[in-house]
């Protein structure tokens, strides 16, 4: 009678994640869009849904690119981060509000403050699926040909902007 | 000294818990009634030990004793005494001894009330729910104990989070924990079973009322908390798939699968080894809840310190409680048979199906929930799932679940022809659609969304009026009909009810709610949704432990002024955190909904229309009220009975 064994191996390979997770340190896996041309896109802008903007826009460009939403709790931990960011003007932020209403995009950014550049809003996910977004928040860098150089999963910290993100983009940007 | 007390007390339940654990059991099998008989004694003086440690740290919370580090670190002497005792509960130590005090107590509950049961039964009930009190107390004294010292004291305490000093809060982890340590009972009833090798019925009608109260518990808790957030968190909303409300929301998801498969068990004998299954997770999700809450290993908006200490002791715990019940499981079940035949059309399998899906939308929270766990485990970084994920999973779980849920109290028991009951309903599901179809245009616009949901609401009310009708209907006199159905009966149409009344509250919120973020000037009008907010500008008020800046919106419709709300912007002395106090007008019909929220410069105001949103606690309640009057019936009064043939006469 195996199957009333199941629920016990089920449990235990639960348990074995939960182990896991608890001494856990987030690690980045290479993507495979890393050093490959970022997916074309073409997107409304939050603020301006007439108006939009698509990837040929950023050529010659140094950007991050990131996702978040309005639903996405962790995204809240990154977000200061990103305002003090933008403000010493280092490298523009564009964001992308993911699988979100526009409503709600924009009534979190009064809350939290505005660090972007400029907003598109992928209301669908479809533009995501592209990207190989699998949840939020996540961030590309992407260099002048439009070529993905990182790509950060989940919350950005201190250390990641410091250590990674801005070095490459000093580097980027001298090319 | 008075925590040195209660520091002594929780180490001699400890004690006491162990020998409840052990010594019961061994009676139980080696036949030895001085042993068995040990337990009662036992349960009865674990509580009065646990309520001393538990008056203890309340008495040093009432007393500003800051020389214990738990009392210094979640009060301060500014404290209004209410929130300094339910401060007691505010942190994660003493959380952990009002689980241990609850457990102690529904322990005590089971042996007093237990005297009608075999012995044996009782002695293993009582000894299972001890080895679980054996972990917690032990969790406790080994790493958060609530009694540790703090020398030299602190002059004042860091005070209560702002966000707990709330009435809601009060009462919302109380009531919550009741219903998480209430499903050990049943619990404690499938174990006792699968360890005497005793799989009738009788186990069921045991552990069925215990069962239903530690769900209207878990109910009236979880909605306390969701209502809470509603008008504390100053976002409008009332469910934000928060880990945290979704590890209480998986235990009552099977914790509901359990009580309508325990009814099925009890009358029909059949799904045993299922009821069992049941019985057991809903009591491990609520231990995986506590997991998930106490270690921080998901964030979450109930952020509480993590510590890796106390969450590998937690899940060391989780292993041998929930693995060793499952190991029994799966060595016992299969000699328990799987009890009366059903047909594919039956009341039963109708049951059936709906408990499959109650299960399905618990793997789907419980997958949703930890999936940035696992995500994070196999290297791929912390993200989120959000409530887009959530609703997508849940809604086409509700459709069918709710079209069973009609038919489920009409169908017949064993074997029901299909057409007969198509026949029954017809009336009530068309004018459940034609109220689905019509409603929404009075609400001003009509969507698909609103009119599906209301589609079910009505055809849960619509076939609880059928079944009301054919039961009570008809010549004779109504009043000996009426009288003639059990509590349960109504308990059950109640509860049902509920949930209609619930999925209404739902659907036109969601469907009609309104939004404005403005930032106004004193004698500013805002107009929305038929009302106009005037601002009529902000004073400074002083409360015991906070200053707070209040304002005053006068709302008017047609002329007339309806309401007049005061949301407030607070600021608490010692933590310094600011505070969104919203302003509600409650109606019937709806909720005006007005916060001040965090901005910096002139004043931004918050409105919000909540059509019908009350209508969700409403529902609630209820239910739990259904809970209440099915544990009412008289069957659970009585001490003896003979085998159950007059249930199955009443027909349920």
């Amino acid at each position: 009678m195996a199957r009333f064994i199941l629920p016990f191996v089920i449990f235990m390979i639960v348990a074995a994640f939960l182990f896991v997770g608890l001494g856990l340190n987030p690690r980045e896996l290479p993507s495979p869009l890393i050093d490959k041309p970022a997916p074309e896109f073409t997107l409304p802008q939050l603020y301006a849904p007439d108006k939009q903007l698509s990837l040929q826009d950023m050529k010659g460009k140094v950007w991050l690119l990131n996702v978040w939403a309005s639903w996405c709790t962790a995204c809240e931990q990154e977000h200061p981060l990103f305002m003090d960011l933008s403000r010493r003007n280092i490298v523009p932020i564009y964001g992308m509000d993911y699988k979100d209403k526009p409503e709600d995009g924009k009534a979190w950014l009064r809350r939290h403050g505005n660090p972007y550049t400029l907003i598109v809003s992928d209301a669908e996910g479809r533009v995501g699926i592209d990207y190989g977004v699998y949840g939020v928040p996540e961030t590309f860098l992407i260099d002048k040909q439009g070529i993905i150089r990182y790509k950060h999963i989940g919350v950005v910290k201190k250390s990641d902007l410091d250590e990674k993100i801005l070095p490459m983009v000093k580097e980027l940007q001298a090319k | 000294m008075i925590p040195e007390i209660g520091h002594f007390a929780l180490i001699v339940a400890l004690f006491l818990a162990l020998c409840l654990g052990v010594l019961p059991i061994i009676g139980a099998t080696r036949d030895n009634a001085v042993l068995s008989s040990a337990a009662r004694p036992l349960a009865y003086g674990q509580f009065v030990l646990l309520a001393i440690a538990f008056l203890c740290l309340t008495y040093a919370f009432v007393v500003d004793d800051f020389s214990v580090l738990y009392v210094a670190h979640h009060s301060n002497s500014q404290l209004p005494v209410i929130y300094k005792i339910s401060a007691v509960w505010g942190g994660h130590e003493g959380s952990l001894l009002l689980w241990a005090f609850l457990l102690g107590g529904w322990i005590l509950a089971v042996a007093a009330y237990s005297r009608h049961l075999p012995g044996e039964m009782v002695a293993r009930v009582l000894g299972v729910m001890g080895l679980v009190s054996v972990g917690f107390l032990l969790f406790m004294l080994l790493t958060s104990n609530p009694f540790d010292r703090l020398l030299p004291a602190a002059i004042d305490g860091r005070d209560l989070n702002p966000l707990l000093q709330d009435p809601g809060l009060v009462i919302h982890p109380p009531m919550l924990y009741m219903g998480y340590v209430g499903f050990s009972v049943a619990f404690a009833f499938a174990i006792a079973a699968l360890l005497g090798g005793r799989m009738d019925a009788t186990w069921a009608r045991w552990s069925r009322p215990w069962t239903t109260v530690a769900w209207v518990f878990m109910t009236a808790g979880i909605a306390i908390g969701s209502w809470w957030a509603y008008y504390e968190l100053g976002w409008g909303g009332w469910w934000f798939w928060d880990p945290v409300e979704n590890a209480s929301f998986m235990p009552w998801l099977i914790g509901t699968a359990l009580i309508h498969s325990l009814a099925v068990t009890e009358k029909r004998g059949a799904f045993k080894s299922w009821t069992v299954l049941l019985a057991i997770a809903a009591f491990s999700l609520s231990l995986l809840g506590t997991f998930l809450v106490r270690s921080g290993i998901l964030t979450s908006v109930h952020s509480f310190a993590a510590d890796p200490k106390r969450g590998i002791f937690i899940l060391s715990f989780l292993v041998i409680v929930i693995g060793a019940s499952l190991l029994l499981f799966a060595w016992r079940a299969p000699k328990i048979g799987l009890g009366g035949k059903f047909d594919l059309l039956s009341r039963e399998a109708l049951l059936l199906s709906n408990n499959v899906l109650l299960s399905v939308a618990t793997a789907s929270v419980f997958i949703g929930t930890l999936y940035p766990l696992f995500m994070d485990a196999l290297g791929y970084g912390k993200l989120s799932v959000g409530p887009p994920y959530f609703e997508a999973v849940f809604v086409p779980l509700i459709v069918p679940m709710v079209l069973m849920m009609g038919l489920g109290p009409l169908a017949r028991w064993k074997k029901f022809v299909l057409p007969e009951l198509a026949r029954r309903v017809r009336w009530a599901f068309a004018s459940a659609v034609v109220i689905a179809l019509l409603l929404p245009l009075t609400m001003g616009e009509w969507s698909a969304m609103v009119a599906l949901g209301l589609l079910l609401a009505f055809w849960i009310i619509t076939t609880m009026i059928l079944s009301l009708y054919e039961r009570l209907g008809g010549h004779g006199n109504f009043m000996q009909r009426a009288r003639g159905q059990s509590l349960s009966y109504y308990g059950m149409q109640l509860a049902h009810l509920g949930v209609a009344v619930f999925i209404i509250g739902v659907t036109l919120v969601s469907g009609y709610e309104a939004e404005r973020d403005v930032r106004m000037d004193v004698g500013d009008v805002l107009r929305e949704g038929g009302y106009e907010f005037r601002f009529n500008g902000v004073t400074d008020v002083e409360g015991p432990n906070y200053v707070a800046a209040k304002g005053r919106v006068t709302v008017s419709k047609d002329g007339k002024q309806v309401a007049e709300l005061f949301p407030e912007k607070r600021q608490y002395y010692t933590s310094g955190m600011p505070m969104t106090e919203a302003a509600i007008n409650t109606g019937l019909l709806g909720d005006l909904y007005i916060s001040i929220p965090n901005s910096n410069g002139a004043w931004a105001i918050r409105v919000y229309i909540k059509p019908f949103v009350d209508w969700i606690w409403a529902g609630t309640l209820l239910m739990s009220l259904g809970g209440v009057l099915a544990v009412s019936d008289r069957r659970y009064r009585m001490r003896r009975r003979t085998k159950s043939n007059t249930l199955a006469a009443e027909g349920k």
